[in-house]
């Protein structure tokens, strides 16, 4: 009998040439009512190839941590999951860019997170931050990295529940790969930026200027700075009385940030 | 002096450190990140770094939100 070697739940296995999903189903999890192979669903029969990758799942049953990574991750390009494992990103301040940047950057599978910030979730913040009323009054770090763990366990995170200062900058984000500046003071922006690219010359830095408002989407931009300096944003929308902040563009600010983050992971250039 | 200033060629008569470049263009020194032919000034820099001519500067204020 001549055989292949398919991936059955990211397990090796050997089965006959040609064999087909539904007999391996009938096999080896006859209960299992979602079939993927190599990252997307299937609905009917085929017959397996070598080399396929099969997951097999039983809904409302929880995945071990390494089925889920391989669950989550399936939807990913090929190669690009092992990048994001190995990566170590720092995101500073923790509020309507930061939050929604360490949503995305976990649901990518970033290996790490380093987040810091001084504040407690207030009502006010709900406008536009990914946290929930029953999180009202806690430190926002802890309330996300709760959520975080929620979307994805894989993800190791630190936190500091501490103001960022120039003197302890260093201290917080001396492993990352590259730091997401996400406050929302313009001075505290800037102190960040310079004190960390003058301190780590060879890391990375996305900042965001310019995301207040409901000015149309298509004015935010991501911006080659220098090389290792990148600025998401209009540029010149600030926040202020008669321009507040609200979720979609700040979102979409957000979002090109951590994009900026996946590609210079991914060693693409993010402009 | 001839500076190339976020990509655009301006002349001044007169010589200038960073800081009093800044004054010049209304920009709030706190705010700014500054870089200097391709590196990023420490703000305590800013007051004692004499400009040349040729120098590239790229000159970023941050506005608030987030």
């Amino acid at each position: 009998m001549q055989v292949m070697l398919i991936y059955l739940n990211e397990n090796q296995l050997e089965i006959k040439t040609g064999g087909r999903l539904y007999a391996l189903r009938e096999y080896y999890k006859e209960d299992a009512d979602l079939l993927i192979v190599n990252g997307y669903p299937v609905n009917d029969d085929q017959e397996l190839n070598e080399g396929d990758h099969i997951i097999m799942i039983k809904r409302g049953e929880h995945p071990s941590a390494e089925e889920l990574e391989i669950l989550m991750m399936a939807r990913h390009t090929p190669g690009v999951h092992e990048k994001l494992k190995h990566a170590c990103v720092g995101i500073a301040g923790a509020g309507g860019l930061g939050s929604q940047v360490a949503f995305a950057l976990a649901r990518v599978g970033i290996g790490q997170l380093v987040i810091a910030d001084y504040d407690i979730v207030e009502p006010s913040n709900l406008n536009r931050q990914q946290y929930f009323i029953d999180q009202i009054g806690m430190p926002k770090v802890i309330a996300l990295q709760d959520n975080l763990q929620r979307i994805n366990p894989g993800t190791k995170i630190n936190t500091y529940h501490q103001k960022v200062t120039p003197e302890n900058i260093t201290g917080f984000f001396s492993d990352v790969n590259i730091l997401v500046e996400a406050f929302d003071a313009a001075d505290q922006k800037a102190m960040l930026t310079n004190h960390f690219l003058c301190n780590f010359p060879d890391k990375f830095l996305v900042a965001a200027s310019g995301i207040a408002g409901y000015e149309t989407s298509n004015s935010i931009r991501t911006t080659k700075i220098s090389d290792h300096f990148y600025l998401c944003g209009d540029g010149v929308t600030a926040a202020e009385p008669g321009c507040g902040l609200m979720a979609p563009r700040v979102g979409i600010a957000a979002h090109h940030q951590a994009n900026a983050v996946l590609r210079l992971l991914l060693n693409k250039s993010p402009e | 002096m001839k500076l190339t200033i976020n990509g655009e060629v301006k002349s001044y008569q007169e010589n200038l450190t960073v800081q009093q470049l800044l004054e010049k263009l209304n920009l709030s020194p706190e705010r700014v990140v500054v870089e200097l032919n391709r590196n990023i000034l420490s703000p305590d820099m800013h007051i004692k770094t004499e400009l040349k001519s040729e120098d590239t500067i790229e000159l970023v204020q941050f506005v608030g939100g987030g």
